[in-house]
């Protein structure tokens, strides 16, 4: 109890209005709690699993001394905090929850249900590895099973991010073109647990930015009583459906033009992914998450060599940004996918699936009218072909991933480059095999 | 109290045209409950009868708000809403008072619901929970749950050569339920509206957690005709298969005793899901299961002390 004191101790984050409040030391748990804590959601409805339980603990905390209007639901387990949380979000409240790994499992049939229902839920993931073998640290198979649930996932590198990725991730959530919930993703120990120096914004500029959530309707009000969740059959069920893959669809404007007005109170710019030194690069790493700061220390490491390499690191992944994450890869001679979770089709990690097939999709030309514009086979390496793929699956259950590894997944690829010869498509890096 | 004549004049939250079958028992306790509730309510409900048939797109039966979340979560999906009512409320952005209802079928109580409902009884939501008790999953075809009675033929214990239905007695919910020690737990029947409807009062009113265990007999799942619902009712109540009793601040009270206790067998006889145990090769089984009632009765009277 006296730890959880002194840490919520260091949760004030004033300063004077429309300015950043400065930096703070938190780890990626603090800095989502401290983000909850601003946003103060009409419910939070959570059960406690590790890496994610300081988040519970924090905002107990924050309740217990008054700091926030929230009413916390000590649910029993996952199953009930997301129903819990979707039966506040239908009731007109700002909902919120969190877990990590077996607990998002467990959450499975009221992920489908908190989409299919459309409701702006915010639920912070803190990535951890799916049993079995029971493991509590880091990889991505906990949410990356959870990617066809039409929850939009953001994804995150650092504490900053992810305490960024939180705020933002309300306004995506509750925009009327979308009505979907939002997953942030931040790596198990690696970030929620590891102290950065971020930036974090005052209370009233989180306030402000997130604005009231006034629903169009709600169970609360008995003059529109309302039936939400009916039987939808054969006649109906695929239309709704439908409306929910566009509603994925026009996300993808909304999570950019949220970006940019959280720029301009953050003076922090995102993209639906983050594209460093690809320019002039000949091979690059895609790569999720926490990994990213060490694939961009060795590519800053190997520039220095004069090796023309470079990172791509995707921030959104539902929906997945393809055909512009396919032109800013088309250049390249080849790429080198890292997948912090398996997807056991014996082709590949999601994120690699995903990726090639937007490149396949680039070069082929056939991307829909409505997908394409200029990015549907023109713009930089049109004409020329495909970048050779490769998939490295890495770091799961908590294995770290060192410069080292990255170094031989960028010597890999000069050699594939040099000789032509992909080799195995799906490798395994930094495992005994 | 409501008179009859002011219930029948309530609103009818739940309305008619839904899709029950004819004789079903679950929309007459559901109507019953919801004649005394005094204040605009929102009703939760597990996926089963009671859900499938009364909300089928683009139509509703219910006048009143209403959320179908899963089969094992009405109890946690009604705790988010009134979490969410306290809330909005503390924040002054609600005005009114309003009821929480809960409903679920014994296989979303009895069985895959037990831990939602627990939570939610735990945690001391302001919420009714309703479990509308027909003895079997009905809604998937007359499936065994842990309510179903010993002795009866279901889809998964069938009667056969080897077998004479379910070999198990009853899970004893309203035991389990009061042991969370919630303002109001009872167990009712819609033979006797009167003491239903009195009940459901007592549980709207509770201000903390309450439960309500209703007979509501399903003529499909236990063979009878579809007029017999009530008169089933009350032979249950009768032979004191399904006493009448309630728990109020942990204080147990049989509120109806039969004035002559008729035989178990008036009960199952009606039903062709007991037609197995009048072979002469069962009549053994008769005996257990009517001294089966007989030392629950015996039980309840001790804990519920003489008629007072």
């Amino acid at each position: 109890m006296a730890q959880t004191e002194t840490k919520a101790g260091r949760f004030t984050a004033r300063g004077p209005k429309g300015r950043p409040a400065g930096r703070v030391a938190l780890t990626g748990n603090e800095a989502v709690a401290l983000a909850m804590r601003q946003i103060e959601p009409d419910v939070v409805a959570a059960y406690p699993i590790t890496p994610q339980t300081d988040i519970v603990q924090y905002f107990s905390s924050f309740v217990a001394d008054g700091r926030v209007a929230t009413e916390f639901v000590t649910v029993e387990s996952e199953h009930s905090a997301m129903s819990a949380t979707v039966g506040a979000a239908a009731a007109g409240a700002r909902a919120m929850t969190a877990t990590s790994a077996n607990g998002l499992a467990l959450m499975w049939e009221v992920l489908y249900i908190a989409a299919g229902s459309r409701l702006p839920i915010v639920m912070p993931v803190v990535n951890r590895a799916l049993s079995a073998p029971i493991n509590i640290h880091c990889d991505h198979s906990d949410a990356m099973g959870a990617r066809d649930s039409a929850w939009i996932q953001l994804w995150s590198e650092d504490a900053q991010e992810a305490y960024d990725n939180v705020i933002q991730a309300v306004r995506i959530a509750e925009h009327p073109d979308v009505h979907l919930p939002v997953m942030v993703c931040l790596d198990g120990f690696i970030i929620s647990h590891a102290l950065m120096n971020l930036e974090v914004l005052p209370d009233e500029v989180v306030k402000d930015f997130v604005g009231s959530y006034r629903p169009d309707s709600s169970l609360l009000d008995p003059e529109r009583p309302i039936t939400v969740g009916p039987l939808d059959l054969y006649d109906f069920y695929f239309e709704h459906k439908r409306q929910q893959a566009e509603a994925m669809r026009a996300a993808a404007p909304v999570i950019r033009e949220v970006a940019e007005d959280y720029e301009t109170v953050s003076g922090r710019r995102y993209g639906d992914f983050d594209a460093y030194r690809l320019e002039d690069a000949h091979t690059a790493v895609v790569v999720l998450g926490s990994a990213a700061g060490t694939a961009r220390f060795v590519v800053d490491e190997l520039r220095r060599d004069g090796r023309r390499v470079g990172l791509l690191k995707p921030r959104v992944f539902r929906p997945f940004p393809g055909l512009e994450l396919a032109d800013a890869l088309a250049g390249l001679d080849a790429v080198a996918v890292l997948d912090r979770s398996d997807s056991f089709s014996t082709m590949g990690g999601p994120l690699f699936a995903e990726t090639r097939a937007a490149l396949y999709q680039r070069a082929v030309g056939r991307a829909n009218r409505k997908d394409s514009g200029p990015s549907s086979g023109s713009g930089p390496g049109n004409g020329r072909p495909l970048p050779i793929t490769v998939n490295f699956i890495y770091g799961l259950g908590g294995r770290d991933i060192d410069p080292g590894d990255m170094r031989a997944v960028f010597s890999r690829l000069a050699r594939v480059v040099e000789t032509g010869d992909t080799g195995d498509v799906v490798n395994y890096l930094g495992v005994r095999e | 109290m409501a008179s009859l004549r002011e219930m029948a004049a309530a609103p009818q939250l739940f309305a008619p045209g839904h899709r029950m079958c004819a004789g079903c028992g679950a929309p007459v306790v559901m109507r019953q409950v919801l004649s005394v509730a005094k204040k605009p309510v929102v009703v939760s409900c597990a996926t089963g009868c009671l859900e499938v048939a009364t909300t089928i797109y683009p139509y509703t039966a219910w006048r009143c708000s209403f959320i179908h979340n899963a089969f094992e979560n009405s109890a946690a999906t009604m705790s988010g809403v009134e979490a969410a009512y306290r809330s909005l409320k503390r924040q002054g952005k609600l005005k009114g008072e309003m009821l929480f209802l809960a409903v679920g079928g014994d296989g979303g109580t009895y069985d895959i619901g037990l831990q939602s409902l627990s939570g939610m009884l735990e945690r001391g939501h302001r919420v009714v929970y309703l479990c509308y008790d027909n003895g079997a999953y009905m809604n998937t075809g007359i499936q065994r749950s842990s309510a179903t009675p010993r002795g009866a033929d279901t889809t998964t214990t069938p009667a056969g050569t080897e077998s004479a239905g379910k070999r198990q007695p009853r899970k004893d919910l309203l035991a389990i339920v009061a042991a969370h020690h919630i303002p109001y737990a009872a167990q009712g029947s819609p033979s006797h509206w009167r003491d239903l409807t009195r009940k459901a009062e007592k549980a709207f009113e509770a201000g903390g957690p309450a439960f309500l265990n209703l007979l509501a007999p399903c003529p499909r799942g236990w063979r009878y005709d579809t007029a017999q619902t009530i008169e089933l009712t009350r032979l249950a109540v009768e032979t004191c298969f399904w006493p009448l009793l309630e728990i109020e601040h942990g204080r147990c009270k049989i509120t109806y005793r039969p004035k002559q206790k008729k035989p178990l067998t008036d009960f199952l006889k009606a039903q062709g899901r007991f037609k197995h145990l009048f072979k002469d090769e069962n009549k053994h089984l008769l005996e257990e299961l009517q001294n089966e009632v007989d030392d629950n009765w015996k039980d309840l009277e001790s804990r519920c002390g003489e008629p007072g």
